[in-house]
């Protein structure tokens, strides 16, 4: 365990704890939100900041202690490309299966047959 | 573009992949990665069906920032929504008109729609003239639209010039 200076141990501790934060928040959205469409938001999204949050402070640190470290910025380029995928896969399966909306959800579409399954024809 | 290079940005994405893999920067690696860098774009240029060009490689660059951005501020928004227990959310399904074409584009504003809180693209409509958004706490479907309109397609629009 190295020791850091004073400025960095703040600014590591304060990105970890942004990225910890976060992404309890995201778990506490998971619970409280109303129905399925809106609690995917919760996780999804919070997980972008949660994890930046937490690779800002891994790199600072091994920046730091023992040579510049950038390497985690590939967790979050991976992120960033599975993330809204995987969002998008769950929201289809939500769609498909007529998942019950909360009743003040405003449904705006104007062709739903756009978005509904194929029928049968 | 050239014979040689066929992919000169997928070229240069690849060297920096390979240098943050290696978390070092040294010459060897550097032309070891240039070399893997020229040779994976000519070796799978066949077996990519889509020709995509940068026209304002800034202007990526910059779409990249204001991403960031955007999503650090949004998510404040969002948890502001999830922790507050007296605000109540008004979820919404809205179709979003799709301006630019092609897939790649369209690909990447649904992915920014998805990575800003607060809204996920859902579906692709069938012709693929439109995007179905279901927003987490909407108050005036048409404001977001535009607002997505001007902040990431209009920036789209420009980048690929589709």
């Amino acid at each position: 365990m190295a020791t850091l200076p004073v400025w960095a141990d703040w600014l590591i501790s304060f990105f970890v704890l942004l990225g910890a934060g976060f992404a309890f928040v995201g778990s506490v959205g998971l619970v409280r939100l109303p129905d399925f469409m809106s609690r995917l938001h919760a996780p999804t999204k919070s997980t972008t900041l949660g994890v930046g949050g937490i690779i800002i402070g891994s790199s600072l640190y091994f920046s730091v202690t023992t040579h510049f470290s950038a390497h985690e910025l590939l967790i979050a380029i991976f992120l960033f490309l599975t993330a809204p995928i995987s969002a998008h896969l769950l929201a289809k399966a939500g769609l498909h299966l007529h998942l019950k909306l909360i009743s003040n959800t405003q449904d705006l579409r104007k062709k739903p047959e756009q978005y509904a399954d194929r029928e049968a024809d | 573009m050239s014979k040689f290079i066929p992919a000169p940005w997928l070229s240069l994405f690849l060297l920096v992949f390979w240098l943050l893999l290696q978390n070092s920067i040294t010459p060897g690696l550097i032309v070891l990665g240039a070399v893997f860098a020229l040779l994976i774009p000519l070796y799978t240029n066949r077996a990519r069906d889509f020709r995509l060009t940068l026209h304002r490689p800034l202007k990526a660059l910059q779409y990249i920032v204001l991403l960031i951005i955007d999503i650090i501020l949004s998510n404040f928004n969002i948890a502001a929504i999830i922790l507050l227990p007296q605000r109540k959310v008004k979820p919404a399904l809205i179709e979003y008109p799709l301006d630019i074409t092609g897939e790649i584009p369209t690909t990447i504003l649904a992915s920014t729609i998805s990575l800003t809180p607060g809204t996920i693209t859902a579906e692709v409509s069938r012709d693929g003239r439109s995007l179905l958004i279901h927003g987490l706490n909407v108050q005036d479907p048409e404001a977001m639209i535009e607002q997505i309109k001007n902040r990431y397609e209009r920036r789209l629009k420009e980048i690929f010039q589709c």
